[in-house]
């Protein structure tokens, strides 16, 4: 199982590495949106609470776009029938397809929170980067484990492209909720603050909760 | 099949409705802070909490045909869904009342029941569409019920994570039921929940009753030979 999920992993950042797809698209999205959001709340800078959101919401979007396109290939370009074809458990398509989307959403991250931080955040970032890299850790895996399903249950629709989001966004409210009250404190004016914990828990059972159910059902979704 | 039993059933729930509404308007005492407003809690949280359990045991039913294939499962857990989604609306709107009444607002965000169903409707709002753009039978049954029983999941989940958002500043009638809730409203509230919780059983098994004569209606009127209209698309399950 190890060497599979491997083997289609390498597959996948390969593929990425050279179309160069989600990536760049979900980086220069989130800039654009921290723009807009510049002149939609017409703030030079934002802090705490407003600057969690801002942050959050921008995040998730971008997953979206990276979200949509996740099973595209696959399905255009017969992946899903070799795969089928192979004698391998089929769970281990989502757990690769589940890690290369958290990698590209760090990846997207590394050039998205600095941006924020450069563009829009009014207190400096290097105080809040411990607490901060923990958070988006258990936030992306939030993201990835749901979006990873989301994606794979749209593929087989005729409106895709609609789905993905009306799917995603509600399911992923809580993991927007718990970042954003965990980040809150980090970006407040004046010093990072303690992370408040039960946030933490929270975002913690939701992930491992959706990872359970995700690994149990996925299969499911590739029978055909 | 499914209409065994129906009849006493639904006997047993215009009873049960008929005394839930006696019992509310001429035993209950009014609220000592809300006075008669505070009534509309003996219809707003029973539907609530039918409305939680529909969706969770709509995800139940959906697991039970992954595990069975059995498509008449596919047609409960559907339309188990589907009469928890009337009753959120219904959620939404006596809960908007409520907070009309009490507070003066229409809409309070730091109000968790009204919120997390606003959450919770808008997720199962999609239930539909998803059926409607797969077209193949099985694979849409299918689908659905992955999605089913991922949203049955997170129904409890989003609850507990709006309600940790929310502030307690206004006390909650159902928080205080184990400490100050007088003997008669416990007793109200009761029965009103047992009464919800029978017409959902009814219109439950009335809907597949109804769904299933008609297909075998369909089935016979085939084997005489007759001219059958084909079905209208619809995303509902069809059982043949």
């Amino acid at each position: 199982m190890t060497r599979i999920v491997g083997v289609l992993l390498r597959k996948e950042l390969v593929l990425e590495l050279r179309m160069r797809e989600s990536i760049p698209a979900m980086a220069l999205f989130s800039v654009t949106v921290f723009v807009v959001f510049h002149f939609g709340l017409d703030a030079d800078q934002v802090e705490g609470q407003l600057a969690a959101g801002v942050l959050w919401v921008t995040m998730l979007l971008a997953a979206l776009l990276g979200i949509n396109r996740l099973f595209v290939t696959d399905a255009e370009q017969g992946g899903f029938d070799a795969f089928l074809l192979a004698p391998v458990d089929r769970t281990a398509l989502y757990v690769a397809k589940a890690i290369a989307l958290l990698v590209y959403l760090l990846v997207v991250q590394l050039v998205a929170i600095p941006a924020f931080g450069f563009l829009l955040l009014g207190p400096g970032l290097e105080q809040a980067l411990p607490g901060l890299l923990l958070v988006v850790v258990l936030a992306d895996i939030g993201i990835c484990v749901i979006g990873t399903l989301v994606a794979a249950i749209a593929i087989r629709t005729r409106t895709r492209d609609l789905i993905v989001p009306l799917l995603a966004l509600p399911l992923l409210i809580p993991v927007v909720l718990a970042a954003s009250e965990l980040t809150a404190p980090l970006l407040a004016e004046g010093g990072a603050q303690a992370l408040p914990g039960r946030w933490l828990t929270l975002v913690s059972i939701y992930d491992l909760l959706f990872a359970l159910i995700a690994y149990a059902i996925f299969d499911f979704l590739l029978e055909d | 099949m499914y209409g065994k039993g129906l009849r006493p059933l639904a006997a047993a729930t215009a009873l049960s409705v008929t005394a839930a509404l006696a019992l509310v308007f001429f035993w209950a005492p009014n609220d000592a802070d809300q006075g008669f407003i505070q009534k509309i809690f003996y219809i707003h949280v029973p539907i609530a909490i039918v409305a939680l359990c529909g969706f969770v045991a709509g995800g139940i039913m959906a697991l039970q045909y992954l595990r069975t294939r059995d498509p008449s499962w596919d047609l409960r857990s559907y339309v188990a869904i589907h009469l928890s989604l009337m009753l959120a609306v219904g959620v939404l709107v006596t809960g908007s009342i409520w907070a009309k009444g009490s507070w003066g607002q229409w809409w309070l965000w730091d109000e968790p029941m009204l919120v997390s169903f606003l959450i919770v409707f808008l997720l199962y709002a999609c239930y539909q569409p998803l059926r409607f753009s797969i077209e193949q039978p099985e694979t849409q049954a299918r689908y659905a019920a992955v999605f089913a029983v991922v949203a049955g999941a997170f129904v409890p989940i989003n609850f507990a994570a709006v309600r940790m958002a929310e502030s307690y500043i206004h006390p909650r009638t159902l928080g205080t039921t184990t400490g100050g809730m007088p003997g008669e409203m416990m007793i109200t509230f009761l029965v009103a929940l047992v009464a919800v919780a029978l017409l959902f059983v009814t219109l439950w098994k009335y809907e597949l009753a109804s769904k299933s004569a008609r297909f075998q209606l369909r089935a016979l009127r085939k084997r005489l030979g007759a001219d059958v209209p084909a079905p209208r698309r619809s995303g509902a399950p069809e059982l043949s």
